[in-house]
């Protein structure tokens, strides 16, 4: 199963494995899109808008574009 | 537990704790809620502070003191270094050990402290926040509150939920990456900052020494630095390039929100401290002092609040905070932005011109007054925060 990419645009992933769990992205994130535990992370579906502020602020490179979708 | 609280805090983080410390030493109940396992653990600090800033809320104690500072070096591009000497000025703390004990000055205080709590939404009746939703070990659940305070963090969900603007524009969130090295030979009584554009472009790139040859090493950058490079191949980088034999003891990202503090930090039944209030200061990006003070001033008002029962009385907290040191910031928030996009060449520059002057007055109000001397708008802001 894969969520599709909305009008086209690009799909945000984020990589659980590499993350520090820091926080950048759910401050940044606009639409209060991103769920952050002590070691959890997952970002809502229905509320992301694929405007990648979480990847540009990510300080260790662990969210990322997914042109194809991304596997849930 | 009890069921029900005059006070919920939520994170125990500096601000937190000082928030749960202050309300309960007004005689009211008061319980602390932790997502993590631990307090204090784990840090996402350069862990400096200066002296004042700590103890106008905790005696000086050795066991989270790693170093004492003296100096400051400032570092530019082509090599040349600014040094800036002060007179006992601060510390690098060792933060889980410091913030466990914020944490128990709040526990001796009377308030209770729950870890492991994560909360995941707030109760509200009437446009009025009264309690919050949290997941303990796996089972959802409830608790009531006259008050709830906010002192999760630069990732702050709470004031959202409550309807206060809290998310942070992506180029104010100053994006860090971090590790703690041994090996690290410098002089364990100065704090190390290096500008410029190989370092970290719009922002500073750190070495503060931890004793025994132990240094916190990190840097943040601006999220419109971020979109290009991130702040982890600017330390891998530093690291390779310095100190590449250095065994890394721990390594970690965060994030500081360097801007002025929020609009509205209060609303009926709620208040916001720390980070998730925007409290850092934002020319340094230090956040552990004003946090601490943050926090302080909304406990004292929650717990007056309750105590008169007249809970509207939290709303003064937002001009008391702007009054202590919330205008400060916006002097801050000028200077820095007077200074964001300096070419390596002025950063050379003013290093060369700064040690021109004589050793004896060399002072931060001396160097940044160097470094704006062609914008005098700015000079005024210098002399308002700086003692020249």
């Amino acid at each position: 199963m894969f969520r599709q990419a909305k009008n086209g645009k690009l799909m945000i992933e984020i990589l659980p494995d590499k993350c520090d769990f820091c926080g950048c992205c759910v401050g940044v994130c606009p639409e209060d899109a991103i769920e952050l535990k002590e070691a959890e992370i997952f970002i809502i579906d229905k509320r992301c808008t694929n405007c990648a502020k979480c990847v540009w602020s990510c300080p260790i490179e662990v969210i990322r574009f997914n042109k194809e979708g991304v596997s849930l | 537990m009890k069921i029900e609280y005059d006070i919920i805090v939520v994170g125990a983080g500096p601000a937190g704790s000082m928030a749960a410390r202050f309300a309960a030493e007004k005689g009211v109940s008061v319980l602390m809620l932790e997502k993590d396992r631990d307090v204090g653990y784990p840090v996402r600090c350069g862990e400096a502070i200066s002296k004042a800033g700590v103890e106008e809320f905790i005696s000086s104690d050795e066991k989270w003191i790693t170093a004492h500072i003296n100096k400051f070096s400032l570092n530019s591009p082509d090599g040349s270094e600014a040094v800036v000497e002060f007179n006992d000025a601060g510390y690098v703390l060792e933060r889980r050990i410091f913030d466990y004990e914020l944490a128990k000055t709040a526990a001796n205080a009377g308030a209770e402290i729950l870890t492991r709590a994560y909360v995941n939404g707030l109760l509200i009746e009437n446009d009025k926040v009264c309690g919050v939703k949290y997941e303990y070990r796996g089972e959802q659940k409830e608790l009531k509150a006259k008050i709830v305070i906010g002192a999760d963090g630069v990732e702050s969900r709470i004031g959202r939920w409550a309807g206060l603007k809290t998310h942070i524009h992506f180029k104010d969130m100053e994006c860090c990456a971090q590790v703690t090295a041994s090996n690290i030979k410098i002089d364990s009584d100065t704090l190390y900052f290096y500008f410029g554009q190989q370092y970290a472009p719009g922002g500073y790139f750190w070495v503060f020494p931890k004793g025994k040859n132990i240094a916190n090493i990190g840097l943040g950058v601006s999220g419109m630095v971020g979109k290009k490079r991130s702040a982890l191949s600017y330390l891998n980088n530093f690291m390779d390039n310095n100190y590449p034999a250095a065994p890394v003891l721990t390594s970690i990202a965060g994030g500081v929100p360097s801007t002025v503090t929020l609009k509205k930090i209060s609303s009926p039944g709620i208040m916001l401290v720390g980070d998730a209030a925007r409290q850092v200061n934002p020319l340094s990006g230090g956040g552990i002092a004003s946090g601490m003070i943050g926090g302080s001033i909304a406990g004292r008002i929650a717990g007056e609040a309750v105590k008169m029962n007249k809970l509207d009385h939290i709303l003064t907290y937002d001009k008391a905070w702007h009054e202590r040191l919330g205008k400060r910031h916006e002097t801050f928030e000028r200077i820095k932005n007077g200074i964001y996009n300096f070419s390596d060449e002025k950063f050379n520059k003013i290093s060369h011109s700064f040690n021109k002057i004589p050793k004896d007055k060399r002072t931060l109000g001396r160097l940044f007054t160097t470094a704006l001397i062609n914008q005098p708008s700015l000079l005024v802001d210098i002399a308002k925060v700086f003692v020249i």
